[in-house]
């Protein structure tokens, strides 16, 4: 990895808008070993995690804090007590804070959907 | 009777209606009034964390402030996900001062909030404060037979700071089952996520976990999946109709709210309106049970 040009902003961001310190994060996996969704995901979420650390931009193309759920399964099993769920928070708004929608409701089938539904995901995918 | 305050939430009024007509009826019979706030809003569904943005927060704070308005330091929830949000946010209300003063400062025409009321999950009201006896006491109909998979979900266990049971070994829907007359089943995906709030914009991982969870249920030999979240019951009901669409050997086990099920054991079988679930609930309970069907 190239890291000349790594860019810490991308990890200041992220620790302020989780208010996590991601230094603490020792790359045990265990986040990763117990996500229901890994299958649905370009990077494990540790992988993730680390490039942060890094300041890999490339990091902020990867699908996995979209296809988190939020279910805090890392967050119990963390050692470190870290909030990974946060940090995948902190990665969406990092985004949706530059106005890059993931879904847009005009595209959706709405129709049969419930309102838990909609209003979970919106609140997670648009800004 | 006793009146205890009660947030229903958004979904408890539409898409989870039978949740709610079937805790009214249980509670009754238990001498509790759910009394449902006067006045409430939207919780957001998901608490926010992000740590800069309090705006996200005021939903489910404001939602207190009705309750400690109305005299109430004790507020209780259905949803798992409304519990969830509302305890989380009076948490950060409670732990952290320099936002609950921003916050308490935006919102100026309330009064000031610091934390006073309590929320609790009608799981605890069930096992903590009534008790589990009381529960058995209101039986006519024991769930004799019926093998039935507690379906935890997230939200009700996780965070721990904030779960109301063990979030690797949970207990409580056992417990319930067990006072019901009826035997829980152990299997291996019930504190797995249903892929929750992705069912909007990724319809295909959520059948994934809906085929694996209720494939997993059926496999432990449940007859049928208890939930006290809204959004999960849409996954695994509503998607496994979906999901069979797909894959026509998929074995459909029906998925019902615990109250529903309470509302059998306790002989009010008509509240449940199950010919609206996607996976038809009636003919293994009637099969099951001397009083699954509705009357």
């Amino acid at each position: 990895m190239d890291l000349t040009n790594s860019d810490r902003d991308l990890t200041a961001e992220v620790e302020e808008l989780s208010g996590e310190n991601i230094f603490s994060c020792y790359q045990c996996g265990k986040c990763s070993a117990g996500c229901p969704f890994t299958e649905e995901m370009d990077q494990l979420p540790n992988q993730v995690l680390r490039k942060v650390q890094m300041g890999d931009g490339s990091v902020l193309d990867s699908n996995t804090p979209w296809t988190c759920a939020s279910c805090l399964s890392c967050e119990v099993d963390c050692p470190k007590g870290n909030d990974v769920p946060a940090i995948m928070e902190a990665m969406r708004e990092i985004s949706l804070r530059k106005n890059l929608d993931r879904v847009d409701l005009n595209e959706l089938e709405t129709k049969d959907l419930p309102e838990i539904a909609l209003v979970s995901n919106l609140r997670k995918k648009t800004g | 009777m006793r009146d205890i305050a009660y947030y229903p939430g958004c979904s408890l009024k539409e898409a989870a209606k039978s949740f709610e007509d079937s805790a009214l009826k249980v509670s009754e019979e238990m001498g509790v009034n759910l009394k449902e706030l006067s006045r409430w809003n939207c919780c957001g569904t998901v608490y926010s964390l992000t740590d800069d943005n309090l705006m996200k927060q005021l939903g489910p704070i404001r939602n207190l402030i009705r309750a400690r308005d109305e005299g109430s330091d004790e507020l209780y929830t259905l949803c798992s996900m409304c519990d969830n949000t509302l305890k989380r946010a009076n948490s950060l209300v409670r732990g952290e001062e320099d936002k609950r003063d921003k916050i308490n400062n935006f919102m100026d025409q309330e009064n000031d909030y610091e934390g006073s009321v309590e929320v609790h999950h009608y799981l605890e009201l069930l096992r903590d404060d009534l008790g589990w006896g009381e529960v058995r006491d209101r039986v006519v109909n024991p769930l004799e037979g019926l093998n039935v998979a507690p379906y935890y979900g997230c939200m009700l266990t996780r965070p721990k700071e904030i779960g109301l049971d063990d979030p690797h070994d949970p207990t409580v829907f056992d417990e319930l089952v067990e006072s019901l007359g009826g035997t829980p089943v152990d299997f291996p995906y019930e504190t797995e996520c249903c892929g929750s709030y992705n069912t909007v914009d990724n319809e295909e991982m959520v059948l994934n976990k809906t085929q694996t969870i209720t494939a997993g249920a059926k496999k432990s030999g449940a007859d049928v999946i208890i939930t006290a979240c809204p959004l999960c019951h849409f996954n695994l009901d509503s998607r496994q109709s979906d999901l069979l669409e797909v894959a026509p050997n998929h074995k459909p086990v029906p998925v019902i709210y615990f109250t529903q099920l309470m509302a059998i054991a306790f002989g009010y079988p008509e509240v449940n309106k199950f010919a609206e679930h996607a996976i038809d609930p009636r003919e293994v309970l009637e099969l099951k049970t001397k009083a699954g069907s509705e009357r």
